[in-house]
């Protein structure tokens, strides 16, 4: 494309822009269409499952649970103001488990699980890509989508929601011994506190939207990794476009969940 | 492989050891990247074309997160109030006292250490790979020197400087939601009485080291790199992880020694 002039450059960077967000959506779009049709349980390979599960899901137990941790000490530390003012150390317990269970904690979890599993699949899948391995399967009369793209979906989503679940175990924890050192609130007052105001449903909403981040990295990760062009220079560019597109659809997908989920 | 994979397969006194190794290995980074700052003799532009790389190109990204981060945060806050007081003239006041103590620096750290960070590491590892690194050092050139030092200096202006706009457009964009949802004046809403100068001091240096640890720990990673275009894509993904965590790690460290220093109210 020839340089246009200068009253033409930003219209022009503009329509660039878009046009590739456009065909980045699609992509995605069509993406998930063929994983949609291939999610028949004989078709998914159990093996390839399994060996996801283990190395996306397990694997990253360590990270999510210190990140969870931290999190909910934070959390505890933000409200501490406000709860001194108000004298009110009986509402600590359910500010900051109400904030980590619906918001934080998934956000945070789903930012992590982005850069930890996220990214690597878009570098395997991008290796395999330029190095012509997904072709080789085609030759071989196998579906890249059904053996490599729906396992590794089905994983991450999976597990991201199973993350969750322990990572609100964990942010508990913090926020009880943050609360107990840094405020004196015994962790019995700040248990009955979140137990008696928190619903259920806030950590429905929660589990909800790890599933939504997790659909969310998975799609894109699957979808710039099989895009990678370019040897191995493309396959760093297509883990970095691949990360910053998924905390971008996480971001979206939390404003949106965020009004739904009332 | 280090940090995240290397210390997932082995025992926890070993992965603890790992992780220690790693910290260890920036703590040293760190070190020799000062020494470089008032000693080294770098290239003449390079924190200018870094400068333009971490900050710049990061606006659009930055921007569009922001406003969303934002709106969601005021959209909750908003909620989680109507149950304790129907009164929504303090939202506005406690937002902003959140803002700019904490969330604007610390939320928004996390897309950018994944933009930027993904960013230096996917560079500095493709060049480690290329053997672009080891040919520096041929010429006498250390890599700390002529890689690190810029990046570090570009990402510690730059980080402040876009999570500080990035505070202003989460402020509008929660003015907006906090006006269309909960029916709260934009006068109301921009009420700066509850924020002090201990919530400014913070907001701000958590901006700045953030952008510092981002530099740092992904540089790490990055010339820690080894086998090929996979390790590229290894040194990427422990470079983000790494980064946000050594963003979270910072923030509760810094919030306990400002809860200290500067009483909130």
């Amino acid at each position: 494309m020839s340089a246009p002039s200068l009253a033409l450059a930003l219209p022009h960077r503009l329509g660039t822009t878009l046009l590739a967000i456009a065909k980045q959506i699609g992509g995605v779009t069509i993406l998930l269409g063929q994983i949609l049709a291939r999610l028949r349980p004989s078709r998914i390979d159990r093996h390839e499952l399994f060996r996801n599960l283990h190395r996306m899901g397990v694997r990253s137990v360590p990270i999510i649970a210190a990140t969870a941790m931290f999190t909910g000490g934070i959390m505890v530390i933000q409200a501490a103001p406000f709860v001194e003012q108000f004298q009110a150390t009986g509402f600590i317990g359910w500010a900051a488990t109400f904030t980590t269970f619906r918001e934080i904690g998934p956000l945070l979890i789903g930012l992590i699980f982005n850069g930890r599993v996220g990214a690597n699949n878009t570098a395997e899948l991008g290796t395999m890509a330029v190095t012509d391995q997904i072709d080789a399967l085609r030759a071989l009369a196998i579906d890249p989508v059904a053996y490599l793209v729906v396992p590794r979906v089905l994983a991450m989503v999976f597990m991201m929601v199973c993350l969750c679940v322990i990572g609100d175990a964990v942010a508990l924890g913090g926020a009880m011994i943050t609360a107990d050192l840094m405020l004196g609130v015994d962790p019995e007052l700040f248990w009955a506190s979140a137990m008696e105001r928190l619903e259920i449903w806030d950590f429905w909403v929660g589990l909800i939207k790890s599933f939504l981040f997790g659909l969310m990295i998975a799609l894109m990760s699957c979808y710039y990794g099989l895009a990678t062009r370019g040897g191995a220079p493309g396959v760093g560019r297509a883990v970095n476009a691949s990360v910053v597109a998924a905390a971008a659809g996480v971001f979206i997908a939390d404003y949106a969940s965020t009004f739904v989920l009332d | 492989m280090a940090f995240t994979t290397r210390a997932e397969n082995a025992s926890p006194i070993q992965a603890l050891r790992y992780v220690l190794q790693d910290v260890a290995a920036v703590y040293q980074l760190s070190l020799r990247t000062v020494y470089y700052l008032f000693r080294g003799k770098r290239e003449k532009g390079a924190i200018w074309q870094q400068m333009y790389a971490i900050g710049n190109q990061s606006m659009f990204f930055m921007t569009v997160t922001m406003a969303f981060i934002g709106a969601i945060i005021t959209f909750q806050t908003g909620l989680q109030s109507q149950k304790l007081v129907p009164d929504m003239s303090m939202v506005g006041a406690t937002y902003l006292k959140l803002l700019i103590r904490d969330l604007a620096a610390s939320v928004g750290a996390l897309p950018l250490a994944t933009r930027v960070g993904a960013g230096i590491a996917a560079e500095i590892g493709s060049m480690v790979v290329t053997e672009q690194v080891d040919a520096l050092r041929m010429c006498a050139a250390d890599p700390v020197d002529y890689l690190v030092v810029p990046r570090f200096v570009a990402s510690v202006i730059m980080s402040g400087v876009v999570l500080i706009l990035g505070g202003f457009i989460a402020f509008a964009s929660g003015m907006l939601v906090a006006n269309l949802m909960f029916d709260v004046n934009p006068h109301t809403f921009a009420n700066l009485t509850m924020v002090n100068s201990g919530d400014v001091i913070m907001g701000v240096t958590k901006a700045f080291t953030y952008g510092g640890a981002i530099a740092l720990v992904s540089s790490q990673r990055g010339l820690a790199t080894f086998g090929g275009s996979e390790g590229v894509g290894w040194a990427t993904t422990e470079a983000v992880v790494g980064s946000c965590f050594a963003i979270i790690v910072l923030n509760l460290i810094i919030s306990v020694i400002g809860y200290f220093l500067f009483p909130a109210l």
